[in-house]
């Protein structure tokens, strides 16, 4: 049933203009950067060749563009996830929660929708750098380490995403209070607050600190374990506040 | 009829903050009927119906659909049901076809199955032509069609419907209403609306609800057996003779003075009135400029349940 619904919510994407216009920006504009960096690198390339453990390739093209699409992603998510706000609005999911669905089921189709969209987006920006492989060598841990965080961060958007869609009927409002949790999350270890306490706390809550790891290939099982929880709170929370919403809505 | 029983409602209750806008609801529907829930704007009737649905969680209460539960045995309750919202719950963007097949998938039907589902209740609902449209390009009329569609396209016993014939032309609402007529072999259907003649029209019992209480309920045949039972006469009259003259008009039992010149008048059923009327109207100058037999027992009934409170208020 969960497939049901995350396949019809995949086909709505695909019929509105939503996903191909984010589709196109995101790529145009990764590669855009894709080039940039590209340029930069072979600059440098001259002056890297006498350097003991030198950055490569991936270091130097992968990684940037990879943060970098991170952040296009933290932009696009807030409005790919608005869903259950505009289903509300429609009155589409009274259709949802008078059939024999559970809501969990109802809220893992959206997530997995959203989450399949995101990951063929994450996977046209890994074909970049990997298009690469066809004149150099590439180091592909450090690039699966990097396309497992981009994956890993996009879980997490979509699920924070999905969580404020259920809180409103308003689809903007949703979005916007989303991307202010993201960025909040993002900037949140930019505060010196010290190493430890408050500060050690900050940094753990920090979006993209366990993000830069991954790029750098130091695969911790606690940033991932970091991203996993974070996801589970949010479809969680959004279980719950759709199960209750029958309550007060 | 007792072991027909599809619906059973017990003490259904639902609060929006201090405010309860169901209150204590009690009733059963059998399968063969075609309850009407009458009332007012704003009486608590699209609240009893989400709550039926599943779509909304009672306050207190219990609800048995088709044997099941609602709330120890949500799926198996929820699949017996088949619910029409205020809205339609159509996604724009899908075809007539897709919409009913999604729905039908949504309920449990294999992806066969469901197709042929689809096109066995677009055939009953009048939407073959349009199957291949996209519902946001729909009138009006034809999204409630798939609307009605999309809630018995799994044949459930029990059939929700609030509203259905809002913003229908008049052939549309011949159409629905005998579709309606029809789903009643073998399913319960419950149906609200404010327009008593659509109760007249389709439905074999009737429910007023006012301020979330159930004010009246009986069955369409009793209403019409009373109706028969006693007459009733509404005149208009241009230069009408004091209240006490029309007294004195033979078999008259009550009047009412219902200003301008209008009156109503009880007789005696299976008197000619009217013709007495209208030999003293024309011997007396009356001036008659209109006379209705007034049939419509259900109207007189509403009007009093519903405006009643609001004078005590």
């Amino acid at each position: 049933m969960i497939l049901v619904i995350a396949g019809r919510e995949l086909r709505g994407l695909w019929l509105s203009p939503l996903a191909w216009t984010s589709l196109a920006v995101v790529q145009a504009w990764l590669a855009w950067i894709f080039l940039i960096l590209l340029d930069e690198f072979r600059g440098l390339q001259g002056r890297l060749v006498g350097l003991e453990h030198a950055p490569g390739v991936t270091d130097l093209i992968a990684a940037p563009l990879f943060r970098v699409a991170a952040w296009c992603l933290l932009i696009l998510t807030p409005f790919l996830t608005m869903r259950f706000s505009e289903e509300r609005r429609n009155r589409t999911l009274d259709l949802l929660l008078s059939s024999p669905v559970s809501v969990t089921a109802i809220v893992l189709g959206q997530y997995l929708a959203i989450l399949a969209f995101l990951l063929g987006l994450g996977a046209l920006t890994a074909l970049m750098p990997l298009s690469l492989a066809t004149g150099t060598t590439l180091d592909f841990g450090k690039l699966l380490a990097g396309a497992l965080g981009l994956s890993l961060l996009a879980a997490s958007f979509a699920a924070a995403g999905l969580y404020f869609s259920t809180l409103t009927a308003q689809p903007i409002v949703a979005a916007v209070a989303t991307l202010g949790l993201l960025l909040f999350l993002s900037v949140i270890d930019a505060a010196d607050f010290g190493q430890n306490g408050a500060g050690g706390l900050f940094r753990y809550l920090s979006l993209f600190r366990h993000y830069d790891a991954l790029l750098l290939g130091l695969f911790d099982s606690a940033d991932v374990a970091y991203y996993l929880l974070f996801s589970l709170l949010f479809l969680g929370l959004a279980i719950r506040r759709l199960h209750d919403g029958r309550l007060r809505d | 009829m007792s072991g027909d029983i599809l619906v059973r409602v017990e003490g259904l209750t639902r609060r929006y903050g201090e405010q309860r806008v169901v209150d204590d609801l009690n009733f059963t529907l059998a399968k063969g009927q075609i309850l009407g829930f009458l009332g007012p704007n704003g009486a608590g009737k699209s609240t009893t119906l989400r709550m039926l649905a599943g779509v909304l969680a009672p306050d207190a209460g219990r609800i048995v659909i088709d044997g099941h539960d609602l709330i120890d045995d949500p799926q198996a309750a929820k699949q017996a049901i088949g619910y029409l919202p205020e809205q339609p719950p159509l996604y724009q963007e899908l075809t007539v076809d897709e919409q009913l097949q999604y729905s039908a998938r949504l309920r449990g039907l294999g992806r066969a199955a469901s197709r042929s589902a689809a096109a066995r209740v677009k055939e009953r609902c009048g939407l073959t032509a349009v199957g291949r449209r996209l519902n946001g390009s729909l009138s009006k009329g034809y999204q409630q069609r798939v609307g009605i569609a999309q809630a018995i396209v799994h044949d459930p016993p029990v059939i929700v419907l609030d509203e259905p014939t809002v913003g229908l032309d008049p052939l549309q609402l011949q159409d629905i209403r005998t579709l309606i007529g029809e789903l009643k072999a073998g399913h319960g259907v419950i149906l609200s609306t404010h327009l008593l003649a659509e109760v007249r029209a389709t439905c074999t019992d009737v429910q007023i609800i006012k301020a979330g209480r159930l004010v009246y309920a009986s069955p369409l045949a009793s209403l019409q057996q009373r109706q028969a039972a006693s007459g009733c006469l509404r005149i208009g009259l241009q230069a009408p003779p004091p209240l006490a003259a029309l007294r004195q008009l033979p078999s008259v039992e009550r009047i009412e003075d219902l200003g301008e010149g209008r009156f109503r008048l009880y007789h005696a059923p299976e008197v000619a009135l009217h013709r007495t009327v209208l030999e003293h109207a024309r011997a007396e100058a009356w001036d008659l400029w209109e006379l209705t037999p007034e049939r419509a027992d259900l109207e007189r009934i509403f009007v009093e349940l519903t405006l009643a409170g609001r004078e005590l208020e």
